[in-house]
């Protein structure tokens, strides 16, 4: 497996915190990397130093063989990375199609990928020129997956997708994410949701206390409960 | 597998994003209210068209400053410093054009009226880049220590104004077409005031157009309310920020100019004693919007003129009482964009 994306040592401090102790990762491509951990374990603080916008103080981050630490956020978004962040982050007081022209850089929208898109998630096509504001919570992060999946990327950094939602809700992100998996897309996705995860993962990293402290196959980690409890504190049972 | 017929489609129930249209409403109740008061309807008239010229150059003034806040979060005090600096821009280009500004021809009042705005406005820009690589960038984020810079600025430019042109009023005529008034029934409607309001309705409708109808548009829009996520779309904020700063600052020194001609001089001190105005018209209006602005400098122009004929004695308070009046009401102003 080639490495499309990886993190060696990677430290970051915010303000006097120093949230990551040295992380080590790396993301195969065509794959669905994994990031679990307890709350507060650095996964979050991951995605968003991958992304620029929390500055690695130490380490080095590469996509593709280039070194990425270095580079201003925009720089790193152009170099392929889509970002779906925890806090979905639509432009409220833009319409769902301004939101997505804003999404594709590089010209005019791709009608087949747009009808793609609108068959996972009607809703956007229905609220195509209402204010994304006023979408519910569902819509808001299907049109946080659409901004991402409107061009093409290298690689998808997924933050808590499923975070507070209905489960047909859920049901559609994972179909959707599903569908992005066979079409060869490499993913890097933070979950809480251990079901989820096992749904969609090929590779897990778990972290805790700054550190990758486990990396391995998803089929392993969910065929042993032991270590699910040992590194997630959690049992599968209590979880489904 | 898609989505549908799942229960993802009782958004379907959702409320049509509802147009907030009070605010709009807020000027004509105000002149509405206004009118049984006043004893004729043609005084009426008169401090309306006032009210209106008034609150448009107010417009002009503090429409970059919203941008400015909104999409940067910076609070630029030395946003003054670009009205009186247009302002003397344009005297400057005025002054030896003097026979021309007072000819009887339009078109000769044109040659010397245009080159000063497009001077004052671009020279006010080139400040305005100046202003915020040199000034504003080591403050990003700080925001008392941009209050104390941009301040300090607007004291140094007000400072080499007083040195460079000395503390006295530089009379700035206005040029012969614009002067006198259109009468309707018996109400004297000054030229200049309409062509304010022209002027204010035009750059108003530009600015909703960009911001509307253009990709810049969307991403100023989208930036002021997450820098942040615009960067990860993959988008150089910085390049915008800086082009919003020109853009505000030429935009100042536009307001400089009108504002100049409509009081006929200009001095040193014009810029900070328009920021009051300025700031409160901003605040009404709601961080960052452009709309919330335009409807803010309605009323405080308006209140202004109404309370200053009725109630003399309370002209100084009544701005700052509206603005507490909007703030009880909406106490993110009237239009709030920006979360900050």
């Amino acid at each position: 497996m080639t490495a499309l994306l990886s993190l060696a040592n990677v430290e970051t401090h915010i303000a006097q915190y120093h949230i990551l102790h040295g992380v080590d990762l790396v993301v195969p491509e065509g794959k669905t990397t994994m990031l679990l951990g307890r709350n507060g374990a650095g996964k979050t603080t991951t995605l968003r130093t991958i992304m620029g916008l929390w500055r690695a103080s130490r380490g080095e981050i590469t996509l593709g063989g280039a070194r990425i630490e270095t580079l201003a956020t925009p720089d790193i978004a152009r170099a392929g990375i889509g970002y779906v962040p925890e806090t979905m982050a639509v432009f409220s007081d833009l319409t769902v199609k301004e939101n997505l022209i804003l999404a594709a850089r590089e010209g005019a929208m791709d009608q087949t990928r747009l009808d793609w898109i609108f068959g996972f998630f009607p809703p956007l096509k229905k609220f195509w020129l209402s204010r994304a504001g006023t979408l519910s919570g569902g819509q808001k992060q299907m049109l946080s997956f659409a901004r991402a999946f409107i061009e093409e990327r290298k690689l998808l950094l997924i933050d808590e997708p499923t975070k507070g939602l209905a489960p047909a809700i859920i049901g559609a992100l994972i179909d959707c994410l599903a569908e992005v998996k066979r079409r060869g897309a490499t993913i890097l996705l933070v979950e809480q949701n251990f079901r989820v995860a096992q749904a969609i993962g090929d590779l897990v990293g778990v972290m805790d206390n700054g550190r990758v402290v486990h990396s391995g196959t998803m089929a392993d980690l969910a065929a042993d409960a032991a270590l699910q409890h040992k590194l997630l504190g959690l049992s599968l049972d209590t979880h489904q | 597998m898609s989505a549908q017929g799942t229960d993802i489609d009782a958004g379907a129930a959702l409320p049509k994003s509802p147009r907030d249209i009070v605010p709009l409403l807020l000027p004509l109740a105000l002149a509405a209210v206004a009118f049984p008061f006043i004893p004729s309807s043609s005084t009426w008239l008169t401090l309306t068209i006032a009210g209106l010229a008034m609150g448009m150059m107010i417009f002009v003034m503090a429409s970059g400053l919203t941008l400015i806040f909104g999409l940067m979060d910076v609070l630029n005090f030395g946003h003054g410093a670009f009205i009186a600096i247009g302002a003397y821009v344009a005297t400057l280009v005025l002054i030896p054009l003097a026979g021309w500004m007072q000819a009887d021809s339009i078109w000769l009042n044109l040659a010397a009226v245009v080159p000063a705005v497009v001077l004052a406005m671009g020279a006010t820009a080139l400040l305005g880049l100046a202003f915020e690589r040199v000034l504003i960038v080591p403050v990003y984020g700080q925001h008392l220590k941009q209050i104390l810079i941009t301040m300090g600025g607007m004291i140094v430019a007000e400072q080499l104004i007083y040195a460079l042109f000395g503390p006295q009023q530089i009379a700035l005529p206005l040029p012969a077409s614009l002067r006198g008034s259109f009468l309707i029934g018996e109400a004297a409607i000054e030229k200049y005031r309409v062509i304010a309001v022209l002027v204010g309705l035009m750059v108003f409708a530009a600015m909703l157009l960009i911001l509307n109808r253009s990709k810049i548009g969307l991403l100023i829009r989208a930036g002021v309310e997450n820098t942040e996520m615009v960067e990860a779309l993959g988008y150089r904020i910085t390049r915008l920020f800086v082009g919003v700063f020109m853009a505000g600052s030429a935009l100042a020194g536009l307001g400089g100019v009108m504002w100049g001609l409509y009081r006929e001089q200009v001095n040193a001190a014009m810029g900070a004693e328009l920021m009051v105005l300025v700031f409160i018209v901003v605040i009404i209006g709601g961080l960052g919007s452009v709309t919330g602005c335009f409807i803010g400098a309605l009323l405080v122009a308006l209140a202004t003129n109404y309370g200053g004929f009725l109630v003399p004695k309370l002209a100084l308070i009544t701005d700052i009482a509206l603005m507490v009046a909007v703030l009880l009401w909406r106490p993110r102003g009237l239009y709030p964009v920006t979360s900050r």
